[in-house]
């Protein structure tokens, strides 16, 4: 129920309670509500429940799962007697 | 899909594994809190890519699951009157009552509509003024915004025709009944990222605290869980106990504002009971008075009912992560998704569902069917 999917908020209508978006799902387009995310706008990705808005997906935090990963990549290069010999 | 895709990366998710495998060193035992996380787990696999010392439990955080058997009964009570429209998420039509469920209501001829928001529930009560429209609002914290702004909703346009059956349930003091538990084994929490993404997490930090227990936000896909146990295994062997927030592309600290402000104003928090649980206090939210007006308990007359659940159903325990679906004497035989027993064999994101359909036909090891095939 918790069920939450990301979207791209293709255009606005609408003030404050009455605030919508078209959002895009990977093509599929469906109305959402803002009125929770009212500093949303077009190009944003929102986090979508039940037909609402509930968070703006942050671009630069979603790379940092990636980030560690090459991190952690790269540490175990150092470690002796792994990577290249 | 963008920020789905790529956390499913299977190459990323082996290196995860690894880097847990390295971290490791003593048997942990962590809790995913969320029926959806519970999912994506049995699906993946992710389970399996772990050592054989870190052991994931289930958690609660199944509103389907842990809505009272008396509760659906109402349900199933205000659905049958003839001059009713009753609407509800499509999860809740299969979960049993005491007698039949909420398909069986909409087959006799109720008027049991499957809504995707509560704002359509609020558009068939405009649309309908000669009916009452009552929504079932269930859920945890990331679906009360969504429940509490029909309820606004309708009053700023002056329905007297729209009403909700409230079963809402928060995350906090159902963790707290697990770690308080003299059986409890949990060390670790994976919390439920989509609640955080509402509440934030400051409400954690005094349970990491008074329990000792890392817990860190995590998210859904295959990538945020396994970088959220390893966070959590990280912790735990270096002996800290802290809130850490591995899905910070959707949460913040502070969680949501505007969200939390409009449920403070339409709901307060009540003791509520769990299915299969018992009573936890202040464990629930409950309309506020100002909106009591809206309350379909009242409004319908049925609130002073109450129901026996079926002894068979160890749901309780499973939801507590005391015991796994496949330890229940009923799984599979006498309690499976056509004939259940218990709403977590029905729920998209029960436990006993999520094992009935990913790990079913899994059920006995290589060994066995080679003894089985010589007998």
């Amino acid at each position: 129920m918790c069920l939450a999917v990301p979207g791209k908020i293709l255009s606005t209508s609408g003030e404050d309670f009455a605030r919508m978006a078209k959002v895009s799902f990977g093509g599929i387009i469906k109305d959402v509500s803002l009125v929770y995310v009212p500093e949303a706008g077009e190009g944003n990705y929102v986090l979508v429940h039940v037909g609402y808005a509930i968070s703006i997906v942050d671009e630069v935090e979603a790379v940092r799962t990636f980030e560690i990963l090459e991190k952690m990549g790269e540490l175990e290069e150092l470690k002796p007697g792994t990577g290249a010999p | 899909m963008k920020y789905v895709e790529e956390y499913r990366d299977p190459v990323a998710a082996q290196q995860f594994a690894e880097a847990i495998a390295r971290t490791v060193a003593r048997p942990w035992t962590l809790m995913e809190i969320c029926g959806g996380q519970t999912h994506s787990i049995v699906k993946y696999g992710i389970d399996e890519l772990l050592p054989k010392s870190v052991t994931l439990v289930h958690g609660p955080g199944c509103p389907v699951c842990v809505t009272p058997l008396e509760l659906i009964d109402k349900a199933l009570q205000i659905a049958a009157r003839p001059n009713v429209i009753f609407c509800s998420f499509g999860d809740m039509l299969r979960v049993p009552g005491s007698s039949g469920d909420l398909f069986s209501v909409k087959a006799a001829g109720g008027d049991v509509r499957i809504v995707y928001s509560p704002s359509d529930a609020v558009r068939f009560a405009q649309q309908n003024p000669d009916k009452q429209v009552v929504f079932f609002a269930v859920g945890f914290e990331t679906t009360a915004p969504a429940n509490a702004m029909s309820v606004y909703q309708a009053r700023q346009l002056r329905l007297t025709n729209y009403s909700i059956l409230v079963s809402h349930v928060l995350v906090p003091p159902a963790m707290e009944v697990i770690l308080g538990s003299p059986d409890n084994h949990v060390q670790g929490f994976l919390a439920a990222g989509h609640v955080c993404a509402v509440m934030g997490f400051d409400e954690y930090k005094p349970i990491a605290q008074k329990y000792k227990v890392p817990i860190v936000v995590t998210g859904f896909e295959p990538l945020d869980l396994l970088q959220g146990i390893f966070m959590c295994i990280a912790q735990l062997e270096e002996g800290r106990c802290e809130v850490e927030n591995q899905y910070a592309r959707v949460v913040r600290p502070e969680g949501n504002r505007s969200a939390q402000d409009l449920v403070a104003r339409v709901f307060r928090v009540v003791h509520r009971k769990w299915r299969g649980i018992g009573e936890i206090p202040h464990s629930g939210l409950g309309l506020a008075p100002e909106f009591a007006a809206f309350d379909a308990e009242t409004r319908f007359g049925v609130s002073g009912y109450t129901a026996q659940e079926d002894p068979e159903c160890i749901s309780g325990l499973v939801m507590q992560g005391a015991k796994r679906p496949e330890e229940c004497t009923a799984y599979g035989s006498r309690c499976t998704p056509d004939h259940p027993l218990g709403a977590p064999m029905v729920s998209s994101e029960g436990a006993c569902a999520a094992y009935y359909r990913y790990r079913r036909l899994r059920t006995y090891d290589v060994a066995e069917i080679g003894s089985l095939a010589r007998d």
